[in-house]
């Protein structure tokens, strides 16, 4: 291409040539820094090198190995495997967040056995009435005479409880018939949330002028999807359309021609907060912005409520990312931003720099606590010499390879050192 | 003189059946049907076994062993517990409350007596 020899570029992308290699070979993949380097040295668009996304790919294979009793060689040959079996390792990765999605639907419907109220009701009073009848039947199914009186008695016990017993198990399989039919609600509304952002973009032009109205918008992005799971985009998109409100689109356009995607200029040019500024640049479309920046928020109790991942930064679909990130260490800060270069503890790993800051979540009243939610912006770092410390952080702890992390909340199946087998 | 039970249940063709059979054996049976006040009833009459079921209006049945068990004059009397749910979790609570014998409805009028036979023995 440039007209380097491999041992040329290798040196120019501080690699040994024999990793190169491997790379052209596909039995290693390739991302951040060291395809921007090989780009940079080769002088093509990194796009030009790779299909993008292998980290999303890799953290899903390596998730799919997590639970089982994989030995390490083998572990450590995801990204060959990747490379030289693209087909089978996208087929893999799917399986594996299906299998996550119907865990989740299995943890949804033992959840309702236990805490449905109704249910719980209906089955106890079921089986008080059964109790009763099978009391009262017994007595009079016993050999040995019984007054007539009491035979009268159970036998009326025993017919009342009987229609007590139809009229119960009817209601019971009216509700689970009803219950059967919104199915898809055992799925996380929140997953659903994710799939109606990645499907329509994070930019909605039906939102930016002042004619934009939320509710048509909630209906019709949100076809097919939950009562729970729309109830979230109504939320998500009325916050959209205040955002741009507040800050016009083309407003937009002349503040990231100059100041690009810093949150704080976006805000101190709005007069807004910087929550308001993070969010309204992770919507922006990209012929504004054209590197696009990823967007988490969290709520006080570390539960994600909105996700927008990048290639190279994913952000777990299940539970909460890595305790390192700016975003909940913004938790214990209200109203303080951090800011921090991270690097995610990958082989190839790409620079990030994250925006965070936590900050309540209404307007302040006499005499009550207010609640916080956290933001963090997440831009793309180049990867050059660094006057700041970097931060090496992780994704989740189970796929994390950082050895002795006091943040870990579960052994890593990467870290020789924790025993796999506990 | 029998020996008497105190049935603590709210549902009254579970009383009047289990009143039957225990009478029939030839005890004493008292009923009570409210949680709020079961364990003053049980303080007053002092049966020789309670059969005390989970689901009560006012209080819990595992509140009123809780308290029962807490109480120097009654703590060592045999208490027969009934629920309607046969799981693990509330077999495990009723017996970290300090029940005698546990029993998940439905249950047949054979276990009651027997157990109640064999709680009176303690």
């Amino acid at each position: 291409m440039a007209g380097l020899k491999q041992s040329e570029l290798a040196k120019l992308a501080e690699i040994s040539p024999s990793y190169l290699n491997l790379i052209e070979h596909n039995r290693r993949r390739i991302g951040g820094k060291l395809l921007v380097d090989i780009a940079h040295a080769l002088g093509v668009e990194p796009g030009s090198l790779t299909e993008g996304a292998e980290t999303t790919l890799l953290a899903t294979l390596r998730e799919a190995a997590s639970g089982t009793e994989m030995s390490e060689a083998e572990f450590v040959r995801v990204e060959e495997f990747a490379g030289r079996f693209p087909g089978w390792a996208a087929l893999l990765a799917d399986n594996q967040r299906k299998v996550e999605t119907l865990q989740r639907s299995v943890e949804a419907l033992t959840d309702r056995l236990t805490h449905d109220p109704h249910l719980a009701a209906s089955l106890h009073e079921m089986l008080s009435t059964v109790t009763a009848i099978r009391s009262a039947a017994s007595i009079l199914a016993e050999p040995g005479d019984i007054e007539p009186e009491w035979q009268r008695r159970f036998n009326r016990n025993i017919y009342e409880d009987s229609a007590r017993l139809a009229d119960t198990s009817r209601s019971l399989a009216q509700y689970l018939e009803e219950a059967d039919s919104e199915a898809s609600e055992t799925n996380a509304p929140q997953d659903e949330l994710d799939g109606v952002f990645q499907k329509s973009g994070f930019h909605l032009p039906a939102l930016e002028t002042s004619e934009g109205d939320v509710d048509t918008v909630t209906s019709e992005l949100g076809k097919g999807v939950s009562q729970s799971a729309r109830w979230l985009l109504h939320r998500a998109l009325t916050r959209y359309r205040a955002d741009a409100e507040w800050m016009p689109l083309g407003d937009c356009a002349d503040t990231v021609a100059a100041t690009g995607s810093d949150p704080f200029a976006f805000a101190a040019r709005f007069g807004c907060d910087l929550a308001s500024a993070m969010r309204r640049l992770a919507h922006l479309p990209s012929e504004i912005l054209p590197e696009p920046v990823g967007l988490a928020i969290c709520d006080g109790s570390g539960v994600t409520t909105f996700r927008k991942p990048l290639p190279e930064f994913p952000l777990p679909r299940l539970g909460a990312g890595c305790a390192l990130w700016p975003l909940y260490r913004a938790l214990a800060r209200p109203m303080m931003p951090q800011v921090e270069v991270m690097e995610q503890s990958a082989r190839t790993a790409a620079r990030h720099r994250g925006y965070a800051i936590s900050q309540p979540t209404s307007p302040a009243r006499p005499g009550e606590d207010v609640l916080f939610e956290s933001h963090m912006l997440i831009v793309q770092e180049p990867k050059r010499d660094h006057p700041e410390p970097i931060r090496q952080v992780g994704l989740t702890c189970r796929i994390c390879p950082h050895p002795a992390c006091e943040a870990r909340r579960e052994p890593s199946i990467m870290v020789a050192s924790v025993p796999r087998k506990l | 003189m029998s020996k008497q039970v105190l049935l603590i249940e709210d549902e009254p063709n579970i009383i009047e059946a289990i009143s039957f059979i225990l009478s029939r054996d030839g005890w004493t049976v008292k009923t009570h049907s409210n949680g709020s006040d079961a364990f003053d009833m049980v303080k007053e009459r002092k049966p020789d076994v309670v059969i005390l079921d989970v689901m009560l209006p006012g209080k819990s049945g595992y509140d009123i062993l809780r308290e029962l068990r807490d109480d120097p004059e009654v703590n060592g009397m045999p208490v027969l517990m009934l629920t309607a749910r046969g799981q693990t979790k509330d077999r495990e609570i009723a017996e970290r409350a300090g029940c005698d014998a546990f029993m998940t409805k439905p249950f047949s009028n054979a276990e009651v007596l027997e157990t109640v036979r064999a709680l009176a023995l303690k």
